[in-house]
């Protein structure tokens, strides 16, 4: 890669490191994917259920023009100031010109991957307005200087030992203290202060009903709620594609989201904004930043039905063992490598390779996007403009040439036999990438073909 | 042209034809006793229940099982000998301090035990947040068996703020170990009004 970050493949080498964490987020994750199956088997009519959200969805992408315009006029006489940003610079301006007019200097923001990738934090900082993450799992990347890890278990990736460190250094929590109560007691003091003192909240968006001009978001720590009714100031950021047609439709999201990201029936707190407080201003910002480019691209078009419940990271085997950090994007794992290469195709041109295409993000996804399909579909795209690395297109062609000529195949096959039984260390050394965390297999004496051959006239025994 | 207006023409001009909206009222689930399903929920969730057959029991069980020497708020005239009736025009932070919140639910919902609430009930919408402890009321007959039925229900109520709210404030954040309590109440109890349920009987603490 000629780009200045490293490649998922080399990230996801560095997490390998340390095996014994490896194996505790692979344990981790499959034990979440596992809740999620116990809870969607609970759950009548859960395929169904799947089916109208992905519907409903399509619906919304087919008429997003007319249920944008219909949800801004609702907005308004719901007394909510709409604003409209074309890309992440605007979204950041948007936030501090509402902030500089009230003089406000300090905000407290709940969990939002919009604002995560529009870099707001980092924006806003740099000119002298702090921002506080209130989600715990985002307090502690924050604290970190870390981007999260995982859509909705942000510090996933973390051992409480260090997490209880950062506590030490930043909370003046007891050296070594890490039992995750304390801990959790430890922010919750910090954090009501923070809650307490701040004028301005800004909460991302998950659902947004074009008919009553209301959205909907959703925790389980109650940190957004915190923030908002106590602040003066209430901003809300969304994606345009967050809308929904009507109020009844919530019954199949809301019925979805929780069971797929954690196997809970519901998360704890579904709050529904409709119009501000008594005294209080409420803004929402509708971010576009590369969203409407994306509902062109036929092929790719249905990842702008995600929910972000982060049930494809979850059973994602290539996430499980690689980290969330290895994606070096906001939103990571599957969805993450179909969304990202919208945004900066060159940049995210190693993402869509992330992937063995087992397909199992397809089959748990909520609103049954193919995103193994998009996956290979990207990755088609990635060559064609030229922004595969140099090793990849060697290595293709190289397969192309060998699989191009039934002599050269067999020759292929003859040879790495003869060296994995012969020779073992001409293939297994650190040259081979295939080498690396795991042992070669054994190679059969024949191949298949030679088997075949042999055995071709032999009659079946009785 | 402003960002809306690009916004707009773009989203227009890639937009693919009109699919059409499925029918969502296919979704119907029959629950022998929503009652019991309901307070089998909710314990599942982390709650704490209870089924008072009249307010002088649920008084009685409030006493029992709560710290009323603390600030204990409610918005319900009847439970003003415990509690302290508070104004919607306060100051929210001024909830800072509050023990206990008691206020009266529209309605919950059996398959995943959460309670609707808008500002009409909450009197402040800070209330079932900063609280430590929150109490919810809820009439056994105001159960419903599902989400599709709990919309149907609220139909066209045009409340300012509502929430559904499914138990304490949980966490699992680290090393997914969960934590009851991370920045909203740290229990959250339900009273069931039943006057059909036996006398005063306490489920489960």
């Amino acid at each position: 890669m000629s780009t200045a970050t490293k490649e998922h493949a080399t990230l996801a080498e560095d997490f390998n490191k340390d095996e014994e964490r490896v194996n505790w987020h692979d344990g981790a994750l499959w034990w979440i994917r596992q809740k999620r199956d116990i809870s969607a088997k609970q759950t009548p009519q859960w395929e169904e259920l799947r089916e109208a959200a992905s519907a409903i969805k399509s619906n919304v992408l087919s008429n997003l023009h007319d249920y944008l315009l219909q949800f801004e006029s609702n907005l308004q006489k719901n007394g909510i100031k709409v604003h409209w940003a074309a890309d992440a610079v605007e979204h950041n301006e948007i936030v501090y010109s509402i902030l500089k007019a009230r003089n406000i200097d300090q905000m407290v923001k709940s969990k939002s991957m919009l604002t995560e990738e529009c870099h707001l934090n980092e924006y806003l900082e740099e000119r002298g307005i702090d921002v506080i993450n209130s989600d715990l799992g985002e307090y502690i990347q924050q604290l970190d200087k870390e981007p999260p890890s995982h859509i909705v278990l942000p510090c996933i990736h973390k051992r409480k030992e260090e997490i209880g460190e950062l506590f030490h250094e930043h909370l003046g929590t007891e050296k070594g203290l890490s039992d995750p109560t304390l801990l959790t007691r430890a922010a919750r003091k910090h954090l009501r202060n923070i809650f307490l003192n701040r004028r301005a909240a800004l909460t991302g968006v998950n659902f947004a009903v074009a008919e009553t001009g209301e959205y909907i978001v959703c925790t389980n720590e109650g940190n957004a709620d915190m923030g908002a009714h106590l602040s003066d100031v209430q901003i809300a950021s969304m994606g345009i594609e967050k809308l929904i047609p009507q109020k009844k439709h919530l019954g199949v999201f809301l019925r979805l989201l929780a069971r797929s990201a954690t196997g809970q029936p519901i998360t704890i707190y579904s709050s529904h904004f409709r119009k501000p407080r008594q005294g209080q201003e409420m803004h929402l910002i509708l971010v576009d930043s590369g969203r409407s480019r994306q509902l062109g691209r036929i092929d790719f078009r249905d990842s702008l039905k995600c929910i972000k419940c982060g049930g494809c990271m979850n059973t994602c085997p290539v996430y499980r063992k690689g980290g969330g950090l290895s994606y070096h994007n906001t939103i990571t794992g599957p969805i993450g490598a179909i969304l990202a290469p919208n945004l900066d195709m060159k940049k995210h041109a190693d993402l869509p390779f992330a992937s063995t295409l087992c397909g199992s993000c397809s089959n748990v996804c909520p609103v049954k996007i193919n995103i193994h399909d998009q996956l290979y579909k990207w990755r088609q795209v990635i060559v064609k403009e030229g922004y595969a690395t140099n090793k990849k297109i060697a290595g293709m062609k190289a397969v192309a040439w060998t699989l191009s000529s039934p002599l050269i195949y067999k020759m292929a096959g003859k040879t790495v036999r003869f060296f994995l039984n012969h020779l073992p260390f001409v293939l297994q050394n650190r040259f081979n990438p295939w080498y690396k965390q795991r042992d070669m297999p054994k190679a059969p004496k024949e191949s298949f073909g030679q088997w075949y051959i042999k055995n071709k006239g032999k009659k079946k025994k009785p | 042209m402003s960002s809306r207006e690009t916004i707009l023409t773009t989203v227009l001009q890639n937009q693919p034809p009109l699919t059409p909206l499925p029918d969502v009222s296919i979704f119907k689930v029959e629950q022998e006793d929503i009652v019991q399903k309901y307070i089998d929920t909710f314990i599942s969730i982390g709650g704490k229940i209870f089924s008072a057959e009249s307010m002088d029991a649920l008084k009685t069980l409030m006493t029992q099982n709560f710290d009323l020497t603390k600030r204990v708020v409610t918005t319900l005239p009847e439970l003003s000998d415990i509690a302290e009736l508070y104004s919607s025009s306060a100051d929210p932070r001024s909830f800072q301090d509050v023990e206990l919140a008691v206020i009266n639910g529209h309605f919950s919902v059996a398959e995943n035990g959460a309670v609707w609430l808008t500002d009409q009930v909450m009197g402040q919408r800070i209330l079932p947040y900063i609280c430590q402890h929150l109490a919810v009321i809820v009439r056994a007959e105001n159960i419903v068996s599902t989400m599709h039925d709990a919309y149907a229900r609220i139909g066209e109520d045009q409340y300012g703020f509502g929430a559904f709210i499914g138990g304490p404030s949980k966490t699992a954040d680290i090393e997914q170990a969960l934590v009851m309590g991370a920045h909203g109440p740290l229990t959250m109890t339900v009273f069931v009004i039943n006057n059909n349920y036996n006398t005063i009987q306490n489920i489960q603490v």
